[in-house]
């Protein structure tokens, strides 16, 4: 029963629709976090001149933001170069990190040998190890990368091999009892199954990779977004500085839907492949 | 309508008579023949369990053969090994003469859940063994949309199984099962999971598709009055070891109506005779 149960909820998972229902009355909830957001930045604008403070310790919004308008080159540059180095790393994630996943899940020896260094190797810390990047790796885009994929690394084969091994064993058992070969299980049952949790941890891994992108840049570089924080750091031009930080969360936020966007489409594409 | 596979392996659309009994018998069933079956598992402490004993019958073709026992009697292995999941440890079965060492391309499992694929629709999951076995899909969309229409689910056909409630997508399992006219039907506890209102249903409904369709089916139960009340034969098993007890010929003419098991003495006859075993077994006990 308790299988019967588990397989219900992981019906009652719509896919592809984005139909959220809202209850009656649930607009108030859809504009709450809206005006919550626009009365924090009111207040933020409001405070900065009645309390006196400058420019330098605390810019007003309106003030990042029409600094934002006014450097877009400026800002758009430096973020290319983290966006290149940000897609390398979880490109070459994906690539490692996948069939990595797929031979822990097929193979023994991999389970039993494999699986657990790769988590003992996870309690280092990744951005510890920045330095020592830099030291091997030079000043270019190599450790930058390196970062952003030993980063994203993780999630991905984790995911990835947890979304395999959820399959109801049953659903094995019905497309073999149709004469299927482990190919077609794959490519029919375990494959769809898994991909709700290999995009949940796609999701993860491409945040991760911005972190670990900016973190190489912070070490040692001459271009890309972090690079430009510390540059406006140092001439304390705080302004910049904000307008860095939200270019940053920009990017995650735009590869974050990225992701998502794939999702619904390979989802979808599943769904109407013959 | 009902469909038919055609000799070219082509599916094929035929009127379905008025009456229902002129189709002929066993015109589709696969005969099975499972000789001295015995199954022993090995244990982690490399004990070894005989989970069915020497099993030894065979069904004709077009009949419906109900297995009733309790829990762990050895009831799911035996269809495991008749879908050519799990091989014998030693004897042979075979189908339509041909012993089986893999799944028969000519059988159609239904499980205890409906097991249906949550991102198909409820056609593409209908059509999923046409797929695997690389046979014509669009071919065979008219006899699946048939079939929908047999089990009371017209138009159903592009819903997601999240939309339909359990006793509506155990229908569509069983369609599945059916989508490539299996010689032999293998159901295991496959109303097991549902309410008795339902199942009750379920259990006609199932009479009414079979008597049109007239395949061999090897139906697993743990409902006595369900084994009766569909069974041509039903096999009565215990556990430890697995095997046959009694191989019970139910002789109730059909279409059999479900009130008949609180009011036909033959049929209440049948009944006491498998609680009769299962009381001598001590599966069930009187206090």
């Amino acid at each position: 029963m308790g299988e019967c149960s588990l397989r219900n909820k992981q019906q009652s998972k719509k896919i592809g629709g984005g139909k959220r229902g809202f209850r009656a009355g649930g607009w108030v909830e859809r504009y709450v976090a809206a005006g919550f957001a626009l009365a924090v930045l009111g207040l933020w604008q409001a405070i900065v001149p009645l309390a006196g403070l400058s420019e330098f310790v605390l810019p007003t919004p309106f003030s990042i933001a029409s600094r934002m308008v006014r450097e877009r080159w400026l800002l758009s540059q430096h973020a290319y170069f983290t966006l290149i180095e940000v897609v390398a790393g979880f490109s070459v994630g994906v690539l490692i990190g996948i069939p990595l996943a797929l031979a822990i899940f097929y193979s023994r020896v991999f389970e039993r040998a494999i699986y657990p260094i790769l988590v003992a190797l996870q309690t280092v810390p990744k951005v510890a190890l920045a330095p020592l990047l830099v030291l091997y790796l030079g000043y270019g885009w190599a450790p930058k990368v390196s970062l952003a994929f030993l980063i994203s690394f993780f999630p991905i084969v984790i995911s990835t091999v947890v979304g395999l091994n959820s399959l109801d064993r049953n659903l094995v058992h019905l497309v073999r009892s149709m004469g299927a070969n482990e190919w077609q299980t794959f490519f029919k049952v375990r494959l769809p199954a898994a991909l709700p949790n290999i995009f949940g941890g796609f999701k993860v891994a491409i945040s991760l990779a911005v972190i670990g992108a900016i973190i190489g840049e912070y070490v040692a570089a001459e271009r890309g977004l972090g690079y430009l924080q510390l540059q406006a750091n140092s001439q304390f031009d705080t302004t910049l500085n904000f307008a860095t930080v939200i270019t940053i969360s920009l990017l995650g936020v735009l590869l974050y839907y990225v992701i998502d966007i794939t999702e619904s489409r390979v989802v979808h594409k599943l769904e109407t492949s013959k | 309508m009902i469909a038919t596979e055609g000799s070219g392996g082509k599916v094929d659309m035929i009127e379905r008579t008025d009456s229902m009994n002129s189709i002929e018998r066993s015109k589709n069933g696969a005969t099975v023949e499972i000789s001295q079956v015995s199954k022993i598992y090995q244990t982690r402490e490399g004990d070894e369990v005989v989970a069915l004993d020497n099993i030894d019958f065979k069904i004709g073709a077009g009949s419906f053969v109900a297995v009733v026992g309790p829990s762990g009697c050895g009831k799911s292995t035996l269809l495991s090994m008749l879908a050519g999941l799990t091989p014998a440890s030693t004897g042979q079965i075979s189908i339509n003469g041909e012993k089986i060492s893999k799944p028969h391309r000519k059988t159609g499992v239904v499980f205890q859940s409906d097991l249906l694929l949550y991102w198909r629709t409820i056609l593409d999951n209908i059509l999923l063994p046409i797929e695997i076995k690389k046979l014509d899909v669009d071919a065979c969309r008219p006899r699946a949309e048939a079939l929908l229409k047999q089990v009371g689910l017209d138009g159903f056909g592009n819903k997601y199984p999240s939309e339909l409630s359990g006793g509506m997508r155990q229908r569509v399992a069983i369609c599945r099962a059916m989508i490539q006219d299996p010689g032999l039907l293998l159901m295991d506890e496959p109303f097991g999971a549902l309410d008795a209102l339902t199942r009750e249903q379920m259990i006609m409904d199932l009479q009414a598709v079979w008597l049109r369709i007239q395949n061999t089916v090897l139906f697993i139960t743990h409902g006595i009055e369900e084994a009766v009340f569909l069974g041509d034969r039903v096999l009565v098993m215990s556990p430890r070891p697995g095997r046959v007890d009694l191989d019970l010929k139910i002789e109730i003419p059909r279409p059999r109506k479900w009130r008949l098991a609180h009011e036909d003495k033959d049929f209440q006859g049948y009944v006491r005779q498998i609680r009769d075993i299962f009381e001598a077994k001590g599966v069930l006990v009187a206090h």
